[in-house]
């Protein structure tokens, strides 16, 4: 799915990747590469060794050196060990809150696009209500009810990020269901609970893959900073945007505990929105958020 | 621009915050906990209580009344602009925000100028330049990839604790306000300056293009009297994303800054479980957000005449 673009790709696609530049760029290997890595030590936190927990107070404040090649924190923690304990919980909290949404959105956009048009009228309109209000005082209110924890924020990112699925979901049930197939397959006399389970299911839901890759990365921001704002996982967490909390106080003294986390957060971003743009290009689809 | 238009945009508005409301008073009455605990202290933890304190706040607030009575008192007093009493500050919702509002604007006009002029020049300067676009298309892809309170962190590092140009947090005077406009305004000029580069470069490749330059304007004199106006039309309908990027945004500015504000309200009051301030912030935003939305769309046909007579 990831190697250079084959020849002979339809010139529309090469031209969305801007005129065949980019059908040679490094980039989606490169962004591949270090998503494994990312999911390697998310898996295996203790591949790196070292404990994330362990004080020392005399190391507090260190710079980068060859043996803490992250610096250390204000309690003399070693940030590096700290960040790669911290790959699992960012990267479940972005790929949970996507999945909920993907899930939530789907089922919300098919009820619209095959429940007649009451169904259709009362579920987009809920679409138009919750999109009208900004993403992050969604979920500031959804944890508000739900109380903080890293639960409550990945339901809170997928309450955001759900319309925005059903929306895309909604048009293309329509779409399918209007094809010469599906029309096909009715008039030759099957029932509509087959003709939706095996004819315009399977269609609507490729395109979906591609959407929900786009919005991992939006998530794992939001994750990161609902967690700052100390909404997220306990506070001691080394969760990556609970990292930025902590470093946050402690600027003055070191820069490094804050600015190998967000590194973090930023490179996983890229590598994913690099993916996500691949996964568009080969799909030759164009879906607006 | 119909009278039917505006009364349908003014409904769908209506629905829109009638909805907010509607949720938000049904989050109220998810909240795990009693409220008369929350407001008597403890957020909620504390057991020890009298009954008679509770009693009484049950009272003054009518938590015992059927639901369908409280929903009804709380449209109402919506209605008449009134948001409630906040459960731990003791003072009413409207007047906590509006206490707040002031620095809250100045923070997010301020950067949405920015934002603006940042993505202006940065897609003037580099539409239809292969090297200088490709180079700010990576830069722009980084920018939309960092968290808005890291790009802060990385400022303040540098700026504040390394260089010493501006205050470290509070808000006095505009030395303070420099920073935190730039970390709200640098990620929506990376989505913006995208967009307005896409619109120039179609407008260069118009024939008016050549015309211009034929009739011996220079390229700069062409970019920015005759293809900007172009751009700008597609950056008209992104600004209510824009919109709500920035009302969430000073969110966690005003975090990263310490600065005071509607966000550090809203924050405070979510961490306090204090209901009533968390709905009155958002629903203050999504009115906020209607409004300003309806009046771009109005804006936009008055741009662009050609949707007011397609569009019904």
């Amino acid at each position: 799915m990831t190697t250079v673009e084959p020849a002979g790709q339809p010139l529309a696609a090469v031209r969305e990747s801007g005129a065949g530049r980019r059908a040679h760029s490094i980039g989606p290997p490169l962004a591949v590469v270090f998503l494994l890595l990312v999911g390697v030590v998310a898996l295996f936190p203790d591949l790196v060794g070292g404990n994330p927990e362990a004080v020392d107070p005399a190391d507090a404040f260190l710079d980068p050196s060859a043996e803490h090649l992250f610096g250390t924190d204000q309690l003399g923690r070693d940030v590096l060990t700290r960040v790669v304990h911290g790959a699992g919980a960012s990267l479940a909290l972005g790929l949970g809150a996507t999945a909920l949404a993907a899930v939530v959105g789907i089922v919300w956009g098919l009820a619209a696009g095959l429940g007649g048009r009451f169904v259709d009228e009362a579920a987009m309109r809920l679409a138009d209500i919750l999109l009208s209000v900004p993403t992050i005082l969604l979920a500031l209110l959804v944890v508000a009810v739900l109380g903080p924890g890293g639960p409550s924020v990945a339901i809170a990112i997928a309450v955001s990020l759900s319309p925005g699925f059903a929306r895309v979901v909604r048009v293309q049930t329509l779409v399918v269901d209007r094809t010469g197939y599906v029309q096909s397959a009715t008039a030759l006399g099957l029932r509509r609970r087959s003709v939706v389970g095996r004819h315009i299911v399977p269609n609507v839901l490729p395109p979906m893959l591609v959407l929900a890759t786009m919005n991992i990365g939006a998530s794992i921001i939001a994750g990161a900073s609902l967690s700052f704002l100390g909404l997220g996982p306990e506070a001691s967490s080394s969760e990556w945007g609970s990292l930025l909390s902590q470093a946050r106080n402690y600027l003055q003294d070191a820069w490094a505990p804050a600015v190998f986390p967000g590194l973090a957060v930023v490179l996983t971003v890229i590598s994913i929105s690099v993916i996500g743009r691949e996964l568009r290009i080969r799909f030759e689809g164009r879906y607006d958020r | 621009m119909t009278t039917r238009w505006w009364l349908r945009r003014a409904g769908l508005g209506v629905l829109v915050v009638w909805g907010a409301a509607t949720l938000s008073f049904l989050g109220l009455h998810l909240l795990k906990g009693d409220p008369a605990r929350i407001i008597a202290g403890g957020g909620g933890a504390v057991s020890g209580q009298s009954q008679q304190i509770l009693d009484q706040i049950n009272a003054q607030y009518g938590f015992r009344q059927p639901l369908v009575v409280q929903y009804g008192r709380f449209l109402g007093e919506l209605v008449t602009g009134d948001l409630g009493m906040s459960y731990q500050l003791n003072q009413r919702v409207t007047s906590v925000i509006s206490d707040q509002l002031w620095s809250t604007v100045v923070l997010a006009l301020g950067a949405a100028v920015l934002g603006f002029v940042l993505s202006l020049v940065l897609a003037v300067a580099t539409a239809g330049r292969p090297r200088a676009r490709s180079l700010s298309s990576t830069v722009e892809l980084v920018l939309v990839s960092t968290p808005g309170f890291f790009v802060g962190i990385l400022l303040l590092t540098v700026f504040s604790f390394r260089l010493g140009w501006f205050p470290v947090f509070g808000d006095d005077g505009i030395g303070s306000l420099v920073l935190p406009w730039l970390t709200l305004a640098l990620p929506i000029a990376g989505t913006l300056s995208l967009v307005m580069r896409e619109g120039l470069e179609r407008a260069l490749e118009q024939p008016f293009a050549l015309t211009v330059r034929a009739r011996g304007a220079s390229a700069t004199r062409l970019r920015l009297r005759h293809a900007v106006r172009h751009a700008l039309l597609p950056v008209l309908t992104l600004s209510g994303w824009m919109l709500g990027a920035l009302l969430g945004g000073v969110v966690v500015v005003e975090t990263v800054f310490a600065r005071a504000g509607i966000g550090q309200v809203a924050v405070t009051a979510v961490n306090g479980r204090d209901l009533p301030v968390v709905t009155g912030v958002v629903l203050v935003a999504t009115i906020a957000f209607v409004v300003i939305n309806t009046g771009l769309d109005a804006l936009y046909r008055v741009v662009d005449p050609r949707l007011g007579s397609v569009a019904q």
